[in-house]
């Protein structure tokens, strides 16, 4: 089934004027925002298909600043959510591709702060959903409908097994995980949806295994900075 | 889910003496493993954000950003209070409603998908102005939101609910559907009075291109909800009054899928064909033209690695 509940259907509350060129693409905005762990200090956000053709009148450009200030669908700030992201010292700038993309709304997000840097491609597919294609040019299928970890780690045998564990001691269910590496021996990513909210002990726990490198928590029901956690 | 189709709705309700209402509320219960108090409660929080939002259109200026819409609603609300409408103050009153939601959505205000945005006012026109003439209480109202959800469901998982896919006939037609056929529930109508309100509904917007004007959800979206919002109260009278949809409303939603399937990519949400071809439409997207962000030629190179900070 393509439509899982009664809310996909009636909802999401969310500020005008289209369900994928807005909600979803604030939804896009604030997985960045939460993959960087904390409001960047410049962003640079490239536009494909028909988020490149038609993004100023459907405010698809605010709703993404709005994302990258952790604005969910509905914040009444989007429509001046430029404005905010000056005030917040976040410098944005816009770029279109006419490049092919994997789906016809699509945007690469390339944030900054100090020293920190992230990326990722993602696409609003319809309703206000969304998926993820890539983070720092991994391949990775996240919907951001769940409790998402990103791990980065090094490509060693049996980092996973210690990882899931870990989890697993927490009593949390993995519900979906992928895993992706640049080079054998390198450096790898895992993306893991999972039912339940990771907490505190169990980020603590994985933080300290051999081989992880970072941890990131995206939550779009929460909104928790990773640095916070 | 228990049901896929309209006549599993039906057939479920009827055999266990349930509203679909109830059975859409269970259901989510079960599917998402929350509770029921608080599967309701965000029904009720959404059901707030639409009246609002008709509060806002017929208050608030709701020019959109392009300056094309704006302000019809209050229009509407105005000729309503003036005298004789031509199509009776319950109709007009409700196109009066979806237009101001669509006005809000435009403009860029909060609103509820009800499916989409681009059919947002359809849901609320309907419901917000039979409970100013019935009296119901919002509890009632929030009900009839579940029953719309599950026609909706059906609709969505069968066919397709976005105009990008098929059509307005997907997005608007939906929620013609859903408003139909929830208006027959709240009404005290049958389940299988509900079931014939949604083909009655679909049946008569098959085949309506998606072909917003510059691309917006403006022109003709806003008039296509307050249109619809009649033609959902029209389909609902004809139900309750024991008109049944010769072609089971189950075959309709089938119907819809092969339409909207058919119909050529200009007419599905593009903007390259219907009315944003015409000459004032090409001429409303070339005034709006605006200097673009620049092209990223060459591709802006990656960022530097994640280099965030050691591991605690």
């Amino acid at each position: 089934m393509r439509f899982k509940d009664v809310f996909s259907i009636i909802g999401p509350s969310m500020t005008g004027p289209s369900s994928s060129h807005t909600a979803g693409a604030a939804r896009l905005g604030r997985i960045a925002r939460q993959w960087l762990g904390c409001t960047p200090d410049r962003a640079r956000l490239t536009l494909y298909g028909s988020f490149a053709d038609t993004y100023q009148g459907h405010g698809t450009d605010l709703a993404l600043i709005g994302g990258l200030l952790d604005y969910v669908t509905d914040d009444p700030r989007i429509p001046d959510a430029e404005q905010y992201a000056e005030e917040a010292g976040m410098e944005v700038e816009f770029y279109t591709s006419g490049l092919p993309a994997p789906h016809p709304n699509t945007v690469k997000i390339e944030l900054w702060h100090g020293e920190r840097a992230c990326s990722l491609i993602g696409a609003s597919i319809g309703g206000g959903s969304v998926s993820v294609h890539s983070m720092n040019d991994f391949r990775v299928q996240i919907s951001g409908e769940f409790p998402t970890l990103v791990l980065r780690h090094a490509d060693k045998a049996g980092v996973l097994a210690s990882v899931t564990s870990t989890i697993s001691s927490s009593g949390v269910n993995i519900g979906y995980m992928q895993v992706d590496r640049k080079a054998r021996d390198g450096e790898a990513l895992t993306a893991m949806e999972m039912d339940g909210v990771p907490n505190p002990d169990m980020l603590k726990r994985l933080r300290e295994l051999d081989h992880v490198l970072d941890i990131r928590v995206i939550d779009l029901k929460r909104g928790v900075d990773s640095d916070a956690v | 889910m228990r049901f896929k189709h309209l006549h599993e709705l039906n057939t479920i309700c009827t055999a266990e003496s349930k509203t679909i209402a109830q059975l859409m509320i269970e259901e989510q219960v079960q599917e998402t493993n929350t509770p029921e108090a608080d599967v309701v409660k965000q029904m009720s929080e959404y059901y707030q954000v639409m009246k609002e939002a008709v509060r806002k259109g017929l208050t608030e200026d709701t020019t959109s950003r392009s300056g094309l819409t704006g302000g019809d609603g209050k229009k509407m609300a105005e000729y309503i209070r003036k005298g004789e409408t031509c199509s009776g103050d319950a109709s007009a009153l409700a196109m009066a409603y979806a237009l101001c939601v669509s006005e809000v959505n435009a403009s860029m205000g909060r609103i509820v998908a009800t499916p989409t945005a681009g059919s947002c006012g359809i849901i609320p026109g309907v419901f917000i102005s039979s409970q100013e003439r019935f009296g119901w209480t919002d509890e009632h109202l929030v009900n009839g939101l579940f029953c719309a959800g599950a026609i909706g469901y059906v609709i969505a998982n069968n066919s397709f609910i976005s105009g990008a896919e098929g059509g307005c006939q997907a997005e608007v037609g939906s929620a013609i559907g859903m408003a139909a056929g929830a208006m027959v529930e709240l009404r005290g109508g049958t389940p299988e009075q509900v079931v014939h309100a949604v083909g009655l509904a679909l049946k008569n917007t098959l085949g309506l291109i998606c072909d917003p004007v510059a691309g917006l959800v403006e022109i003709p979206c806003i008039v296509r909800n307050g249109l619809g919002a009649v033609t959902a109260l029209a389909a609902a009278d004809m139900a309750l009054a024991g008109v049944r949809s010769a072609i089971p409303s189950d075959e309709v939603i089938d119907v819809m899928l092969e339409v909207g399937s058919a119909m050529p990519s200009r007419h599905r949400e593009t903007a390259q064909g219907g009315l944003a071809q015409t000459p004032t439409g090409r001429k409303m997207m070339q005034k709006l033209a605006k200097p673009k962000a620049k092209r990223a030629e060459p591709e802006p190179e990656s960022p530097a690695e994640n280099d965030v900070e050691p591991k605690a």
